[in-house]
């Protein structure tokens, strides 16, 4: 671990070994230690809790939901990111400062913000009523929390290379004769996709594990609105450490997973 | 080739309409995104704290829980925000300056605490510190409370804010290179001076950017102390899970006023946050007409 090229430098050692030790005693040995406490169960004790229909009801709930966040924030915030760089117009910088409002607003307040709105008799939600749905306490209002609290991530991630693109580039394109469906798929797209994916990525990692926002909004009935992290809470709080840990443990592995598999996608779409 | 060119400037005068029509479609929906799903939430905190007037809004943030709840929070913000800066500036600093094998993993090793649930977060220190946990019966022996105090809020706030200086810094160190630290070098000063001079006015902004960052998070933070906190009311209670409580105890008007004082301070942090982001644009295009 010692190939430096700038040897007049200073503090290699130095800051190499604090970040080491510093993310050592926090994340990985904790982490770890959470695999170990996993390891004491034989596999089938594991398999009896994560295949638990209740477990298996929130997997698919926490995935699902996050998934569809991820997908719905892939669109309207390549759409706003498109129209952030491209467009001059009224209060745009104002649009463009509070896009970032769900990172810095603690997750309990936009919780019970959107659930005020959306519950059946809140400001949005009575339309709703009216029409015969309902949004809060079902997993249209999950998705509708993460979408809010991921939403920065794809714009964020989309806006410096979109505003690195140079227009003549479309310019050309069209000029040359793509319609602009075609100027999209051939010009924008391959350089747009692999900053698209990290954006939804993150978005879709974030939406996994979040908490705080989506408990409020979930009505947490467990089968139907009961999502992943707020299941190992449940067990938590019966003082069920094992059953926590194997559904920590499930939900990491799974996470990693999907991330890896994504991951090996925008390699692939880098090579091509 | 006259008709060509007539038909290539057809065809571009029809994507010109096209283009403006699409605009005026963005701009529009870009703004109703902006009112519906940011600007309304913040409306509906003010107005649902503000509903009974300014005597109970005033009443719910001054009441004796949400003030030590609000202290709490501050003292938690306190100690873990400037530990994950010493650690953003040295991992920043090894990652950038230098190349050594596994750079890769180890950058993936800082961004980890991202993609794992803050309730994972929780669970892992009380699995470490809890009574029943690894060390439950020495910290037990010896008196020493992690999980349930103070300790165990600011080590799970830590692991949820661990990337964020880092992440701002080591893409700008990257990009600035290690001509400027050489020469100092050269010219003889020590490391320190170095550090001092050199290095710390170059990435001063995105310092403040990364620590307006973790700071929005650490005080937000929300699931992973949920965990480790146990909800003594007065005593382990941070603000937002202060707005919880007074949430499920259906005392709606006051559980959004101290959730507005949060608000005020996202706003701000958001304020700061643009701040330091012209500070940096500013230098980048400045040191582009170099």
């Amino acid at each position: 671990m010692s190939r430096r090229t700038s040897p007049v430098i200073p503090g290699f050692g130095l800051t190499l070994g604090y970040t080491l030790v510093y993310l050592s005693l926090l994340v990985l040995i904790p982490l770890g230690a959470m695999f170990v406490h996993a390891a004491q169960l034989t596999w089938a004790e594991f398999w009896a809790i994560i295949s638990a229909p209740r477990v298996l009801a929130a997997l698919k709930l926490s995935f699902a939901t996050a998934f569809a966040a991820a997908v719905i924030n892939g669109i309207i915030g390549t759409l706003l990111a498109w129209t952030l760089v491209r467009y001059t117009f009224p209060g745009r910088k104002v649009i463009e400062a509070m896009i970032d409002l769900p990172f810095a607003l603690p997750t309990a307040v936009a919780g019970i913000a959107l659930t005020a709105l959306y519950a059946p008799s809140g400001l949005v939600g009575q339309f709703a009523t009216d029409l015969g749905f309902k949004i809060a306490y079902t997993p249209i209002g999950i998705t509708l929390a993460l979408t809010f609290v991921t939403l920065p991530f794809v714009v964020r991630t989309i806006q410096p290379v979109l505003a690195d693109i140079p227009r003549e580039v479309e310019e050309a394109a069209a000029c040359l004769g793509a319609k602009p469906l075609q100027v999209f798929r051939h010009v924008l797209l391959p350089a747009l996709l692999p900053a698209w994916l990290t954006g939804f990525s993150l978005a879709f990692a974030r939406g996994v594990g979040e908490y705080g926002s989506v408990i409020f909004i979930a009505g947490n009935m467990p089968m139907k609105t009961e999502i992943l992290p707020l299941l190992i809470m449940v067990k938590l709080d019966q003082y069920d450490y094992t059953g926590a840990t194997a559904i920590g443990v499930l939900m990491l592995v799974v996470s990693f997973i999907l991330l890896l598999l994504i991951n090996l996608l925008q390699r692939q779409i880098a090579k091509s | 080739m006259s008709s060509v060119t007539l038909s290539a400037s057809a065809s571009a005068n029809a994507a010109r309409r096209g283009n403006v029509l699409g605009r005026r479609l963005l701009i529009i929906s870009a703004w109703l995104v902006f009112v519906l799903f940011l600007v309304l939430p913040l409306f509906i905190v003010l107005s649902e704290a503000l509903k009974h007037g300014f005597g109970t809004f005033f009443g719910a943030i001054f009441e004796p829980d949400a003030i030590s709840a609000l202290k709490l929070t501050l003292l938690a913000v306190g100690i873990s925000v400037p530990l994950n800066l010493v650690f953003g500036v040295a991992a920043a600093w090894c990652v950038s300056k230098y190349e050594f094998r596994g750079k890769s993993i180890l950058v993936t090793l800082i961004d980890l605490p991202f993609s794992v649930s803050p309730v994972i977060a929780g669970l892992i220190y009380v699995l470490l510190f809890g009574a029943q946990g690894f060390f439950g019966p020495w910290l037990r022996e010896h008196d020493i409370q992690i999980i349930f105090a103070l300790p165990g809020i600011v080590l799970a706030t830590v692991f949820v804010t661990v990337p964020f200086v880092a992440r701002e810094l080591i893409p700008l160190m990257q990009e600035q290179g290690t001509q400027e630290e050489e020469a100092a070098r050269l010219l003889g000063a020590n490391g320190w001076q170095m550090f001092w001079h050199v290095t710390l006015p170059n990435i001063k902004w995105g310092l403040i950017y990364g620590v307006v960052l973790c700071t929005a998070r650490a005080m937000g933070e929300f699931g992973a102390v949920s965990v480790v906190s146990g909800h003594i009311r007065g005593y382990t209670n941070t603000l937002p899970l202060h707005v919880e409580i007074l949430y499920n105890e259906y005392n709606h008007v006051a559980a959004f006023s101290v959730a507005s004082l949060l608000l005020l301070l996202a706003v701000f942090i958001l304020l700061l946050k643009q701040w330091s982001e012209s500070r940096i644009n500013r230098l980048k295009a400045s040191a582009g007409e170099e």
